[in-house]
């Protein structure tokens, strides 16, 4: 079974700090340490003063969504964006459930997690892990969503 | 009256094309000699441009290519032809009426093709932006004739250099014509040994032109091309390419209305190339990109939303209202005799959505996540030189669905063969069923029959007739009949009248064409404001124009000839806008806002016509409103109109429409909606309840006909007066220069001198007959002249 390593959120030890957001916005494709919008994966504070994380699971509906085939699945299971082939048409970022594929100002191309841990290291409070899943299930689930009988 | 419907099995897996190793169709796969196909070309001739990024949207240049004496030049785009014509179809019509004459004719030496974009065209944040608008003077109707298509050609003409490519002239054989942005050259090349037809030669020139290949190459050319119809009829339509690199096929969109494809190869055109460099999403060079990506995700974030509970267009395609049309009873069944059929249930659109190839995204412009270009892929064809073979099939659209209705023709399967065939012949869809549709039913009334037609046994639903005449068409078949219906509605009219088969009035009142044009897939008899966006139209009866059915018939929203008239003058100038731009109008109405029914007018949809005007400033750098898109589109809609008068025509009498069109012809009609009608007569004050119970049906059809011929009279009246027109149609010269059209002076005493004459012919009046308790529009028939 193939499977592929996806981020996983420990809310209950989140303080908010965010260096994964600045960690991950300096492995993007436009190299900042800014974080916030230029970061993948984006920590947002509840009413309650927990923290939720947004991030992509690497179900692979932007695969199928791609006009330009830019998005592919590599053989480590994870959904990379091929810059030279994107047309820059947003349909990723408005059609992931996630809200997980982003874009950043002043760049058309859009941006995501490609699982390199890199946010997991510069955590300080061990929030953030990365875990084998069987992309089977993944898609599974994104087909049951999406695999809708109309009309 | 309805039959069962039919519903998809609860065990129903969407077809999909992925496998293990990627995508299949299972289409025939073709192999050509690549290397002969190239060796037989010979460049005729060339012209080397310098490449340079377009400017927020313009290029500023334009192509001019003339393919009898092999010239090809640039011509600059001025400040003033931006403001003045915007670009795509006014750019076109700009080009076209400085090239042209008014006896210009769709076969003459001078006759121009003209292909344009416009400044959002090539856009990929938003959804429909890729559009391409083509002008020619149409063999149907002897004006001009503008038609939209999909496809990557307009985008990628604009890419490689150009606003807009004229082609004029006639080649001595067959060429192509290459836009070839990577290197910055046009050629002229003679390409004799290709296909003709479409889905052929689409496909041997997307690989011949690729840079390489790989897929990646293959997807930055695109191919127009049209086909053996084209050649043999005036309904001739042109494709474009879009290359699909899941399905490793270059899909066609077509340019279908006014036999655009008969004057493509009439020019011995085979096919007409661009190709681009590099493809990404700012080639468009817009002045806020950020702005206008903000503008695209809200409204993809619609389609994902929203569109799966408002029309499927995601899944089905613009074939969703079969089902609503046939319901409405306005679905054009048997020469829109009918307007529903309990066999309509056979295509409705669950039967194609099961056909239909699933979770893909099939937009034909890149970033259309309405993505209505829906594909069944390995279909087997049943009939003519292709018999056998599988192809991916774009379609069937709505047109071609209901246009098969129209034919009496109720079975999927036939309804995907013939719209292969029409696509890949170069055949406009809806011109060939609304024309096969009349000859039906002259054949059921005897006025044609086997003899006459040349053994084609033309009844209602003949599938296997209605191919047979295609192919034989195609084939170029020398027979009275088929040479004569080829060319159209208008002409085989006249034919049947001079042979005298039959009654003239059932003749010209039966076959649904305007100026020449065949109608599109409506039925409009009972509704009075569609039948002016069929009639009161500068290219002829197709609804792009003015789609009004559902507002007044349905949601009776436009009840007086006051609200009718501005309906008429308001939606088709906002309808045109999309042509002056490079739009799709589709993602502005199919998909709605949430909020939109608490809008102030949600006909007009204000949050995505906010949209537009938001992209607009966001490509252009300076700030537009819905209003100043509005003033844009009327100034090239009047001067399409004038350019109408200007070449003979544009007057209301070539605006009349049959009446078929109108109401009950015949007895049959009368009685399939007998309550209606009888009840109309009554409510109208025609007759009394008891006068009509004791009426032949031939006695209320006529004096319904009276009336409803009045009331199309009356509407006229109102939509010539609000569009500032005179009482004969013709845009006055006061209104020209208000639009800004002084310094055209020809053409503004054109139209005064037209004025004139007509006053002089009695012409000058309102055409209703107004009673004591109404008014016509105004009582001073010049009005305009206190302006």
């Amino acid at each position: 079974m193939r499977t592929v390593k996806i981020l996983v959120f420990h809310p209950e030890r989140c303080k908010g700090e965010r260096a994964c957001e600045r960690a991950c916005s300096k492995v993007q494709y436009f190299r900042s340490d800014e974080g916030g919008e230029k970061s993948a994966l984006r920590i947002t504070e509840g009413k309650d003063g927990t923290f939720e994380c947004t991030v992509c699971d690497q179900c692979g509906l932007c695969v199928d969504l791609c006009p330009a085939l830019a998005l592919r699945r590599l053989k480590s299971g994870v959904v990379t964006l091929n810059r030279a082939a994107c047309v820059g048409c947003q349909a990723c970022v408005a059609f992931c459930e996630m809200g997980a594929m982003r874009k950043a100002p002043g760049h058309i191309v859009p941006f995501k997690c490609f699982s390199c841990g890199k946010c997991v290291e510069a955590c300080p409070n061990n929030a953030l892990e990365l875990v084998e899943m069987p992309i089977e299930e993944l898609e599974r689930e994104v087909y049951a969503r999406h695999g809708r009988v109309c009309p | 009256m309805k039959g069962p419907e039919t519903t998809i099995e609860h065990d129903f897996k969407p077809r999909t094309l992925k496998t293990e190793g990627g995508f299949e169709t299972g289409n025939t796969r073709h192999e050509w000699d690549y290397a002969k196909l190239r060796a037989a070309h010979r460049l005729l001739a060339e012209y080397k441009y310098e490449k340079r990024p377009v400017v927020r949207g313009y290029t500023g240049r334009t192509l001019h290519v003339n393919l009898t004496t092999n010239q090809i030049k640039e011509k600059p785009v001025t400040e003033e032809m931006k403001k003045q014509f915007t670009g795509g179809k006014g750019f076109d019509l700009k080009l076209l009426y400085d090239a042209i004459k008014p006896t210009t004719r769709w076969d003459s030496e001078e006759n121009e093709l003209v292909f344009s974009g416009g400044p959002l065209c090539g856009t990929t944040q938003y959804s429909g932006m890729g559009k391409c608008l083509a002008v020619t003077v149409s063999p149907l109707t002897n004006i001009v004739c503008d038609s939209n298509a999909g496809g990557y050609f307009a985008p990628y003409l604009k890419f490689a250099g150009f606003d807009a490519i004229e082609i004029q002239g006639k080649a001595k054989e067959d060429v192509a014509i290459v836009v070839d942005g990577t290197e910055g050259v046009v050629r002229i090349e003679t390409a004799p040994l290709e296909e003709t037809n479409s889905h052929l030669v689409a496909e041997q020139l997307t690989h011949l032109y690729a840079a390489e290949d790989t897929e990646a190459a293959r997807q930055k050319v695109a191919v127009v091309s049209s086909g053996k119809g084209a050649e043999h009829s005036y309904w001739g339509c042109i494709n474009i390419s879009f290359y699909d690199p899941r399905r490793k096929v270059a899909r066609l969109k077509q340019h279908g209305r006014g036999g655009l494809g008969t004057v493509f190869r009439d020019k011995r055109l085979k096919a007409l190339v661009a190709r681009v460099e590099e493809m990404h999403g700012l080639l468009n060079n817009p002045a806020d990109p950020d702005m206008i990506a903000a503008v695209g995700t809200r409204h993809h974030l619609e389609m994902r939303d929203l569109d799966k509970n408002q029309c499927c267009m995601r899944e089905v395609g613009t074939g969703n209202i079969v089902e609503v049309m046939d319901a409405y009873d306005i679905l054009p069944v048997e020469n829109y005799r009918f307007g529903s059929s309990p066999r309509a249930a056979n295509l409705h659109s669950q039967h194609f959505y099961k056909r239909f190839t699933q979770v893909i995204p099939d937009g034909c412009w890149y970033g259309c996540s309405m993505a209505c270009a829906k594909v069944v892929d390995g279909f087997t064809v049943m009939t003519g030189p292709y018999r056998g073979l599988r192809f991916s099939v774009d379609g069937p659209e709505y047109e071609n669905s209901a246009g098969c209705a129209n034919m009496g023709l109720f079975d999927p399967d036939w309804v995907i063969e013939w719209n292969f065939y029409c696509d890949c012949y170069g055949i406009d869809t809806i011109s060939f069923a609304t024309g096969m549709a009349f000859y039906m039913e002259m054949y059921e009334y005897g006025i044609l029959n086997k003899e006459r037609t040349g053994g084609l046994e033309l009844v209602w639903g003949n599938g296997e007739a209605i191919l047979e005449f295609m192919h034989r068409v195609a084939g170029g078949d020398k027979h009275e009949f088929i040479q004569v219906a080829a060319k159209g509605i208008r002409r085989t009219k006249d034919w049947l009248v001079a042979k005298g088969w039959g009654d003239p009035y059932l003749i010209e009142n039966c076959g649904m064409e305007n100026k020449g044009l065949e109608f599109s897939e409506y039925m409009c008899k009972e509704s009075l404001a569609q039948q002016g966006g069929y009639g009161l139209t500068n290219k002829g009866p197709q609804h792009d124009e003015a789609w009004l059915i559902f507002m007044d018939m349905v949601n009776k929203q436009i009840p007086t000839f006051a609200d009718k008239a501005e309906a008429l003058h308001y939606f088709p100038i906002w309808r045109t806008w999309f042509g002056l731009v490079g739009l799709c109008k589709l993602p502005w109405n199919d998909v709605t806002p949430l909020s939109n029914a608490q809008s102030k007018e949600p006909a007009k949809v204000p949050e995505h016509v906010q949209n537009y005007a938001d992209i607009m400033s966001a490509t252009l750098g300076v700030e537009m409103k819905p209003q100043d898109l509005i003033d844009q589109s009327e100034r090239v809609y009047n001067f399409q109109r004038a350019m109408n008068v200007w070449m003979g025509r544009g007057t209301r009498k070539d605006d009349w429409i049959p009446y078929r069109a109108m109401g009950p012809l015949t007895e049959v009609e009368y009685l399939s909606r007998k309550d209606r009608y009888d009840k109309q007569l009554v409510e109208t004050g025609l007759a009394t309840k008891d006068a009509v119970s004791k009426m032949t049906v031939r006695q209320k059809r006529d004096l319904l006909a009276t009336y409803r011929n009045d009331q199309y009279e009356k509407l006229t009246d109102a939509v010539y007066y609000r569009r500032g027109w005179t009482p004969n149609g013709i845009p006055t010269p006061q209104k020209m220069r208000a639009l800004g059209f002084g310094p055209y002076k020809e053409l503004l005493r054109m139209l005064q001198e037209k004025i004139d004459q007509d006053e002089k012919a009695g012409l000058d009046t309102w055409g209703g007959q107004y009673g004591t308790s109404e008014k016509p529009p105004t009582t001073e028939p010049k009005y305009w002249e206190t302006w």
